[in-house]
């Protein structure tokens, strides 16, 4: 067991955790926090998506002692950490606005993969968004209203 | 309560067909789900399944003592272990009273029948304890030969080939044929190919429907509770109704005491449309153990033994005169079920079987379909389930058509389709479709896809010898939806009815909890139904919960698939909504002080005729919640529920058009254009509605060019991960340009038709018919199914002169164990698929 502590959606924890433990199941399973969800275990889905320190990383790609010290972001706090006052997140309005997921179950990371998009080109191309979020799949919507989604919530300022 | 007067009309504004955002949303966008995989219960324990890497092999031993050790490891199963308890798995749907069904156990003991068949359970605290001493269970197989190829399989009986179910002494489950002779519904159809063979256009060909993995994002997952009076399962499903039925019908528990609840559920698109292996292991060991289990499947094992779907080889000859006019259609499918027949099984190529003739007036038509056992994946339901397999074939034989006959491939349709003033038309098959305009849809999809600019951009292409050419792909589809008249589905011998039931309370705070028996998993019910009832009953649309999904709070339902939700399940939501209105009249009249028969229902009140006096319905409902004072006679409250059982199908149709850039030079095919108008009668949701055409259209396009099950000689499946089974990604696809059209259905009060399955039914044809239009010139007239660039790069090298016919292979040739097949061949002179031109 290793000693790790961390900030997860502004909250200061620490745990006693196995090496091996991945940073998804950390979240999931040590923190509850189930809003970040695994779709696939070869990392091609990205529906665990997260922010570490500022940056999205698939955490089901990353171990939770490399978290040791640093700040995770996950959807349950996008907002918060964004600091809109109780609001949604813009890219989460415009997820909604632009009725960019069905089932949902990828939403999560595709919506935290969106932000970290906007935060390095805050006006990408339609073709910028398309790679941008190529490490995320949905099965639901066939991209396209997610496209528009990042492109509204570009229009409006969606980066942090 | 006092009657009030009608001031104002502030509702006069209809919530049907408001873009309204999803009231699903907020809970999905800020990761506050109930997957089933984040339950937790205390004392909750884990399970790990071992699986088999053989196809097809005797269990000898399996040693569990190591596992057994293991840290926290609570027990280990094994099939020996499993007694009548375990229950089995079942088929609803035996399409022949002959047809061949193995015994499906949850897991096996003594022979497995397809890669990734569960062998052992193990149980532990934590999922990850499970999962380790899974991995010390020692299991010795004694390897048999694996019936893997389809059409070999379909040739093998006892004594020569393999039979991926040695005991039943065939590999052959069911035949099941259509003839529209014996019918009465059509001519003969062998008349008509006699016919057209001497005197007329005969196209034959053999195509082939890849097998698919429906690959929905949130893996499926199950935990049981067994603690308490009833036992309660939670499954990643889209049948909690049906499933809560197999438990009881097969575990021995009273069906009275199993609550299935499907909570947020992942998407399914058919592929949880079933009961499966996993569910009935961790209910047994549930009840074993008397301790709470959670079992969630990785990606893998979800690619592996989740069903897969299509899998078909499709032998088609169209007759036709020499002006293009069709005069008969026969088809002859073999369908690969895997290693089982699992809950729809062999009745999804039978969902196919009334919709080859599509839109058009064939004269004459015969469906026959082989099912057969290999050992694969079992097959199931994908998307469409039949009808995209059964469009794929008649889009794909209409442009061969006009092919032969030289002539633009909507020109040939045109000819052939029913006109809108046709209507209702009975088809050859048998089916009564209601409504339809195939000329408005086709001539508002040209004009959007620029139909005319495009085909002269061809011609330059073609003109230039550019490398990438262009090609312009046609699917004009209609497809049978609602799910389904339960005297037809009695008639096809399914062992459930169609029906769906609704229930709308009406509760004394004026807010209104409606109750439904389909269970959504993405589709936004939640909304489209808020919708539907606010217009029905006059109230606002936040006011309308939409409960579902649980068997305890739903009592009755036959859940979502085949796309019934809307058209089966909003029906049976109209009416129980309009039995409210009827309950509340006497109520009303009693408030009023009126005569019953004068009152009327309009905008949420209602009133007495010619006066301007009336009552609001949730008034009513606040008046019978007390029932302080209440007509004689009556019983208190308005609540009502409905049960409908549907009349017919209802038939969405529409024209695609897609246009594909082909470069010669390395096989890429690059969407450029994707145009549909699809006629889905009225729509409750434009968003929702545009939403699901997408995603449909992606999933059928994904068929046509990326995605295929491929198994090895051995019959492991090697596109078992993301890594293999190429899902699209946003980089791999395109905006498209949606609109629809809209007559409406007869067959239901909204006036609605399914629009679920449409996209996907629809576009893979379109598809292919582009890509294959794109290589007309190099004398290309098929690519097999998924198009990818090695396949495209061999057909166009095929049909210069220097190939072979065993050219466009597989990239796994391996699927089959064969190379040369028929269906890879693409080049003119394919002997698999003989093209009998036009006359002598």
């Amino acid at each position: 067991m290793t000693r790790i502590e961390l900030t997860v959606d502004g909250a200061r924890v620490s745990d006693d955790v196995e090496p091996r433990m991945l940073l998804v199941h950390y979240l999931r399973e040590k923190l509850g926090k189930t809003g970040t969800v695994i779709g696939c275990d070869t990392s091609n889905c990205g529906a665990c998506t997260v922010h570490l320190d500022g940056r999205s990383v698939k955490s089901c790609n990353v171990l939770a002692v490399q978290a040791d010290g640093a700040e995770v972001t996950t959807i349950e706090g996008l907002a918060a950490t964004a600091g809109t006052d109780g609001h949604l997140h813009k890219v989460q309005e415009a997820f909604h606005e632009c009725h960019a997921l069905q089932c949902g179950f990828c939403t999560p990371g595709m919506i935290m993969q969106s932000v970290d998009l906007l935060n390095d080109n805050p006006n990408p191309t339609e073709e910028e968004i398309r790679l941008g979020i190529e490490g995320n799949l949905c099965r639901c919507t066939g991209y396209h209203n997610i496209v528009r989604a990042v492109q509204t919530a570009a229009g409006t300022g969606g980066a942090q | 309560m006092t009657a009030v007067q009608d001031s104002a009309q502030e509702t006069s504004t209809t919530e049907i067909g408001r873009d309204r955002r999803r009231k699903e949303d907020q809970r999905l966008i800020t990761g506050r789900t109930r997957w089933t995989d984040n339950i937790t219960l205390p004392g909750m324990l884990h399970l790990a399944m071992v699986r088999s890497p053989y196809a097809h092999a005797k269990i000898t031993s399996i040693d569990t003592s190591a596992a057994q050790q293991a840290t926290n490891v609570v027990a280990v199963y094994t099939g020996a272990d499993l007694d009548e308890s375990a229950g089995v798995l079942i088929n609803a749907w035996p399409i022949t009273p002959d047809q061949k069904t193995p015994n499906h156990p949850p897991i096996p003991a003594d022979r497995v029948t397809f890669a990734g068949e569960i062998v052992a359970c193990v149980v532990a605290r934590s999922a990850a304890e499970a999962r380790d001493a899974a991995e010390l269970v020692d299991v010795e197989y004694e390897e048999l030969p694996a019936a893997l190829d389809l059409k070999e399989a379909v040739a093998a009986d006892q004594s020569n080939g393999v039979l991926a179910h040695p005991d039943l002494g065939t590999n052959k489950s069911a035949f099941w044929k259509f003839d529209s002779a014996e019918a009465g519904t059509g001519g003969d159809v062998e008349e008509a190919i006699a016919k057209a063979r001497n005197d007329g256009v005969l196209i034959e060909r053999e195509y082939r429907q890849q097998r698919l993995i429906p690959a929905f994002m949130e893996p499926r997952s199950v935990v049981v509770d067994p603690t308490g009076e009833q036992l309660t399962m939670w499954s990643a499903t889209q049948i909690p109704h049906i499933l809560r039925f197999a438990l009881a019908a097969t575990t021995g528990v009273p069906e009275s005491k199993i609550r299935v609840i499907a909570p947020d559920v992942g998407g399914g698109f058919g592929g949880k449309l079933q009961v499966t292996p996993e569910e009935w292991t961790a209910w047994w060991v549930a009840r074993q153990l008397g301790k709470p289990v959670k079992y969630t499947e990785t990606r893998s094992e979800s690619l592996m033994a989740g069903h897969h779907g299509r899998d078909q080889w499709q032998k088609l000859t169209l007759a036709a005169e020499k002006d293009g006019t069709v005069t008969g259609l026969k088809v002859e499918l073999t369908a690969d079920l895997g290693s089982y027949v699992s809950l729809v099984g062999g009745g999804v190529p039978v969902l196919g079987a009334f919709m080859f003739n599509a839109i058009y007036k064939f004269p004459a038509y015969q469906f026959t379909c082989q099912t057969v056992l290999t050992n694969k994946t079992w097959t199931d339901a994908y998307r469409g389930a039949g009808r995209p397999e059964a469009t794929f074939a008649i889009e794909r034989l209409m442009d061969e058509l006009a092919n032969e006959l030289g002539v633009d491939p909507l020109e040939v349709r045109e000819k052939n389709w029913i006109r809108h003033e046709e209507f209702p038309f009975t088809t050859v098959a048998g089916l009564e479709y209601d409504s339809g305009n195939y000329e408005a849809a086709t001539e508002k999809a040209k004009e959007h896809f620029g139909y005319d600019e495009l085909r002269a951009e061809q011609q330059r292409r073609r003109d230039s010898n550019d490398p990438v050419q262009l090609g312009i792909g046609v699917s004009t589809f209609t497809e049978m939806c609602g799910l389904a008249p339960s005297r037809v589905l009695g008639s096809l011998d399914y062992g459930a009815g169609g029906w769906e039931h609704a229930s709308v309370r009406m509760l004394a705070t004026g807010k209104v909890e409606v109750v439904v028996g389909v269970s959504p998993h993405g589709q936004g019910h939640e909304t489209a139904f808020s919708q539907i009832v606010a217009d029905r009953l006059g109230v606002p649309f936040e006011d309308v919960e939409i409960l579902h999904g649980d068997t305890q709070i739903s009592h009755k339902g036959l859940d979502t698939y085949g796309s019934r939700s809307l058209v089966v399940g909003g029906e049976a939501l109209v009416r129980a909504a309009d039995k409210v209105i009827e309950k509340a009249k006497p109520y009303a009249a009693h408030m009023l002080e009126a005569n019953p028969d004068d009152i009327e229902f309009q905008a949420g009140r209602l009133g007495v005729k010619g006066t301007d006096q009336s009552v609001a319905l949730t008034e009513i409902a606040t008046a019978a919640f007390a029932s302080h004072d209440y007509p004689e006679g009556l019983e208190p409250g308005i609540d009502a529920e409905a049960t409908y059982d549907p009349v017919n199908f209802n038939f969405p149709h529409g024209t695609h058009l897609c246009a594909v850039e082909v470069d010669t030079e390395t096989g890429q095919v690059k969407m450029r254009k994707y145009t549909c108008v699809d006629d889905i009668g009225n729509v409750i949701n434009p968003l929702i509605v545009e939403g699901q055409v997408h995603g449909g259209l992606v999933q059928g396009i994904a068929q046509a060019l990326w995605e295929e099950a491929v198994h090895d000689e051995s019959g492991t499946l090697v596109s078992a991960s993301f890594v293999d089974y190429l899902v699209p990604t946003a980089a791999d696809t395109i905006s498209f340009d949606v609109d629809h059209n809209s007559t409406a259905s007869l067959t239901n009060t909204l006036g609605t038709k399914g629009v679920g399955e449409a996209g996907t039914i629809a576009s893979t044809p379109a598809v292919v018919n582009a890509v294959v239009d794109a290589l007309r010139p190099f004398g290309v007239h098929d690519v097999q199914m998924p198009c990818t660039p090695e396949r495209v790069w061999k057909a166009v090298h095929a049909g210069d002169g220097g190939g072979t016919t065993e050219a466009a292979a597989p990239h796994f040739d391996a699927a089959t164990g064969e190379t040369g097949q028929t269906d890879r061949s693409a080049g003119a002179d394919d002997p698999g698929a003989p093209e009998e031109g036009a006359g002598a």
